[in-house]
């Protein structure tokens, strides 16, 4: 089958080398290998101190006093700064100025920052941090996160009057908000519990078959490998220079410079080195206590965070708790569903009203069902607070309504697949929220695909069966086969892609193209940040394609430019790629234009007649017409530069209405599928994969190998959250902040993928691109645990799998 | 304290070293070797892997007294024709790494570059792909999914098999 839309033109073929389509390599690749790629914790200058938080030790306690002294008298410590010392706004945030700059009155989560130290080593700042007295009184934990959103009774994480108010998401109590959607016969029964009680009860005589299951998604760690750190310096103007790992420069300098007391543009922001990213920067960790310390000790400020301070330092992906009901026909036809789904924000709302309004719109999946109720909310505890990670609400959705599509299926007795495709939504579906996707989505294509894939060879058909390390447990030899069990499973998620619900999350580039040693060259200028996802080598290639000029340098990322928005929700090629391409469109036609006053260019001649190939104009019907060289002439010897500087905005989107949930709030919808195979020890738990194979539609393909990586690393993070990793916590405490009890999967428990792409072009999009990054992350999850239980036969309703679920003990 | 090492070939001295240093500190702060990257600090994640006396070992578990009168190489000592001239030529490792996409956000790659080169310095023959994974099973990476690196060793493997063959 191929792509039927054609109303948009995706003809990528250039004759300009490492242009789109093709896979160049990434320019920081080489510093990268060689060491010298300076990131945000290998940066150093003469004279500089360390920086250290201190943090409380307690998930809720009130502060009864802080005394400093001791700390300030040893030796070597330059700086002890507490909320008093704040300059500006005491609290900040990404959406709501919830959380304090350092804390005051009480901590809300164990690990909240309530002083912090500069001195001229690590060791010494860590040791004055010991000399910090805070007397505490210890707080009970609201550490439940079902009572916080239902129980009126249940204490308050923040005291009444303390927060900013926003109507639209019913905030109310520990509800940072509520999202309701309607849709079909709830919809008319819309505000009358009994009369949606009336409309269920109808609805499930109606079905043949229904299933309602309770699930959890535990907390995941986004686990960069690059721990938060960075440096502050202050400047001659009072203002200061900060050198950060960040998603997005601007919102961080938005959130800085308030509580700095500065304007916003004497907070000057630079991307050092990122470390991955994956939502944890999304948020701020040090930027603002570097500052502060610089700003004081008028010296730079280096912080860098170990491991087990990172776990403490940034957002995790929110838990959830989880309840589907789901009714179909004996064909597989589905009549209606309904969903309960409760995030666990923690203590401060970081993302959660946005994650909420993903996880609420997309709740029920890429699925035709009529009747639909939905209820999300996001929560205040005092767990850790969570915020952005890839996928962003839609995974925890996505492992739940995937689970029940298995479980109907089984119920109906039908293959997985086959039910999916009786019910897949398509191009000109409406999802739950009434938007229509109006853009290609092959899910029908895209899963029969999968099912079709070849599949792995059998065990008994292996080399040597008998090879440990193709085995569940591997070299620790827990068994040589028996007790092994192979299933399979099937995933699908729905992702939206940028930002939503009225977002404009815009981004800027400036473009600059001069003659330089009788050569076009080209710098692109954006504020967008590189977490490693290959966007700096996607900008050259933009550029190099729209200007045809092989020669093109990527500045540095700062906020000497305009917003490039943030490198999450899948958004950079789409957003900055898009910024990029309007900014050599303008360069393109000042050139042209530069051509015709020159009279170069016959004055009648469009510019669509017109291009630039090989350094050159060229004419569709004359042929070439001038070199750039000559046209512009030696940049260094007064030639002209040609510059220019654009915004790109997506369509608007619409916020979703706060009580049927009604509106058209994505910007761009993404899928992926995924088949997944696995060795089931039914004996021990213990689980190998040894298939994980993707179907993704990715609209056109810009870096064939970047887009491999990306589908790769996204599943390996899904194969995580569906067998290891989950930040384990108990009385708001989280019990395994480290890499030895935290499991991220390692190169022995990812199997090979075979990756088939699929490039139905949205006609919304720049080059007809959709982001990438974020859907295999939703579907290999469900995929897994699928695959689990087919071996098993378990119910395996929580993800992480545990060992005790497959073998069925309670813990 | 006063560490005394050799560091890529280099004798070198590190002075007023506070005993609780890692060798991973001292490379990185006083050396000005940061290219040993700090992701964990106990051991589990090989950002830091650096060969000591010729084995690879995670330098964060070495405390900086234990590395006087050691020899260390780091990532930056892995690039052929380094110092001299200016201009480095990537080791067969580095550049299999950047070809074949290994590379992401990097911070991982210094340890897998280290601990790649020791695979191939001490395998007869092409590794497959069970004895890569076993090789590479203490280095973690968050953005690959690994399979690139695995592209990477092949890579690299096939071109050290190349340069041997042509008797260079």
């Amino acid at each position: 089958m191929k792509a039927t839309t054609k109303t948009v033109t995706t003809d990528l073929s250039s004759t300009t080398k490492d242009g789109l389509g093709a896979s160049p390599r990434r320019p920081d690749g080489t510093l990268k290998v060689t060491g010298e790629f300076a990131y945000s914790s290998d940066l150093w200058m003469e004279g500089m101190l360390w920086g250290a938080t201190l943090r409380s030790p307690h998930p809720h306690a009130r502060i009864l006093g802080i005394d400093v002294t001791e700390a300030l008298r040893l030796p070597g410590v330059e700086a002890v700064l507490t909320h008093e010392d704040v300059p500006g706004a005491k609290r900040y945030g990404l959406e709501y100025q919830d959380q304090p700059v350092l804390a005051f009155d009480k901590v809300r989560y164990k690990g909240e920052a309530v002083a912090v130290v500069a001195a001229d080593h690590p060791e010494t700042a860590r040791r004055a941090m010991e000399r910090v007295r805070v007397d505490y009184e210890v707080l009970p934990p609201v550490s439940d996160s079902v009572r916080a959103a239902h129980d009126p009774e249940y204490p308050l994480v923040h005291e009444e009057g303390t927060l900013p108010v926003h109507e639209e998401y019913r905030q109310s109590g520990n509800r940072v908000r509520h999202q309701p959607i309607r849709s079909g016969d709830f919809a008319a029964a819309a505000e009358s519990e009994e009369e949606r009680l009336r409309v269920l009860e109808r609805l499930r005589a109606e079905a043949d078959a229904v299933v309602e299951t309770e699930y959890e998604v535990g907390m995941q760690d986004q686990a960069f490998l690059g721990p938060e750190s960075g440096m502050a310096v202050p400047a001659e103007d009072g203002g200061v220079d900060l050198y950060v790992a960040t998603q997005w420069l601007h919102v961080d300098q938005k959130q800085i410079a308030p509580a700095l007391g500065l304007p916003q543009d004497k907070v000057r922001l630079t991307l050092a080195g990122v470390g991955g990213a994956f939502g944890a920067r999304e948020d701020l960790s040090m930027q603002i206590h570097a500052a502060m310390l610089a700003l004081r000790t008028g010296k730079p400020v280096k912080f860098v965070y170990n491991r087990e301070e990172s776990f403490y330092g940034h957002v995790h992906r929110h838990p959830a708790k989880m309840r589907f009901e789901h009714g179909a026909r004996a064909d597989g036809t589905l009549v209606y569903a309904t969903l309960e789904i409760i995030v666990d924000g923690g203590a401060y709302a970081s993302a959660t009203p946005a994650v909420v309004g993903v996880a609420s719109s997309l709740g029920i999946g890429p699925y035709e069902v009529p009747h639909v109720m939905v209820d999300a909310y996001g929560v205040y505890t005092t767990n850790p607070p969570c915020g952005a990670m890839r996928g962003f609400g839609a995974v925890q959705a996505c492992f739940g309504y995937e689970s029940q599509m298995d479980k109907l299926a089984s119920e109906l007795g039908m293959h997985p697949v086959a039910l999916r495709v009786k019910n897949a939504m398509a191009q000109g579906s409406r999802i739950i929220t009434g938007q229509e996707i109006d853009m290609p989505l092959p899910m029908v294509e895209m899963l029969e695909r999968a099912r079709d894939l070849p599949m792995p060879v059998e065990r008994t058909a292996l080399e040597d069966p008998s090879d440990q390390r193709t085995l569940p447990g591997g070299v620790a030899g827990t068994t040589r086969g028996e007790g092994v069990v192979r299933g399979v499973g099937y995933g699908v998620g729905l992702k939206n892609l940028c930002f939503s619900e009225g977002f404009d999350d815009y981004s800027t580039a400036r473009v600059r193209m001069e003659i330089v040693g009788g050569e076009p060259v080209v710098l692109v200028h954006t504020a967008a940040a590189e977490v490693g996802q290959g966007l700096v080598t996607i900008k050259g290639q933009i550029a190099r394609t729209e200007l045809g000029v092989e020669r093109v340098a990527i500045a540095p990322s700062d906020t000497q430019v305009g917003s490039a928005g943030s490198s999450s929700a899948s958004r950079q090629s789409y957003m900055t790629g898009g910024a990029v391409k309007v900014a050599c469109e303008a360069v393109r036609e000042s050139v042209f234009a530069l051509a015709r006053e020159r009279g170069i260019v016959p004055s009648e001649a469009a510019d669509a007649e017109l291009s630039l190939v090989g350094g050159k104009v060229v004419s569709e019907s004359a042929g070439v017409l001038v070199s750039l060289a000559d046209l512009l002439g030696e940049s260094a010897s007064g030639g002209t530069v040609v510059e220019e500087t654009r915004e790109h905005h997506h369509r608007p989107t619409e916020v979703l209405d706060p009580t049927l949930g009604q509106g058209a709030s994505h910007t761009q919808f993404g899928m992926c599928v995924h088949r997944a195979v696995v060795d089931v020890d039914v004996d021990l738990g213990l689980v190998k994969v040894v298939a994980l194979d993707a179907v993704q539609d990715v609209g056109k393909v810009l870096h064939p190998q970047q887009l491999a990586g990306q589908i790769q690393g996204g599943s390996a993070q899904g194969l995580g959250l569906a067998l290891t990793e989950e930040i384990q916590v108990k009385d708001s405490e989280i019990r395994n902040p480290s890499f030895t009890d935290y499991l991220i999967p390692t190169i022995l428990d990812m199997p090979p993928m075979r990756i088939d792409v699929l490039e139905h072009p949205d006609p919304h999009a720049p080059y007809g691109l959709r982001g990438a990054g974020e859907p295999p992350t939703l579907s290999s999850t469900p995929a897994i645990v699928a695959a689990v239980r087919a071996a098993t036969g378990r119910p395996l309703t929580h993800a992480p799998v545990r060992p005790e679920d497959i073998v069925g003990i309670e813990l | 304290m006063r560490v005394n090492l050799n560091v890529n070939g280099e004798d070198v001295t590190a002075d007023n070293v506070w005993p609780g240093e890692s060798l991973l500190y001292v490379l990185r702060e006083r050396l000005g070797l940061p290219g040993s990257k700090n992701a964990c600090e106990q051991g589990e994640c090989g950002s830091c892997t650096v060969y000591f006396d010729g084995v690879t070992a995670c330098s964060c578990m070495i405390a900086a007294g234990q590395a006087e009168g050691r020899e260390v190489r780091t990532v930056e000592g892995l690039a052929e024709g380094t110092g001299k001239g200016g201009d480095r030529t990537l080791g067969v490792v580095q550049e299999a790494f950047v070809e074949a996409g290994a590379v992401q956000c990097g911070f991982c790659t210094p340890g897998l570059l280290v601990q790649t080169d020791d695979l191939l310095e001490r395998t007869v023959g092409a590794p497959g792909d069970a004895e890569i994974r076993e090789a590479l099973a203490g280095n973690l990476c968050r953005c690959t999914g690994y399979e690139k690196i695995i592209d990477a060793v092949h890579l690299a493997a096939g071109r050290r098999a190349e340069e041997a063959g042509s008797g260079s």
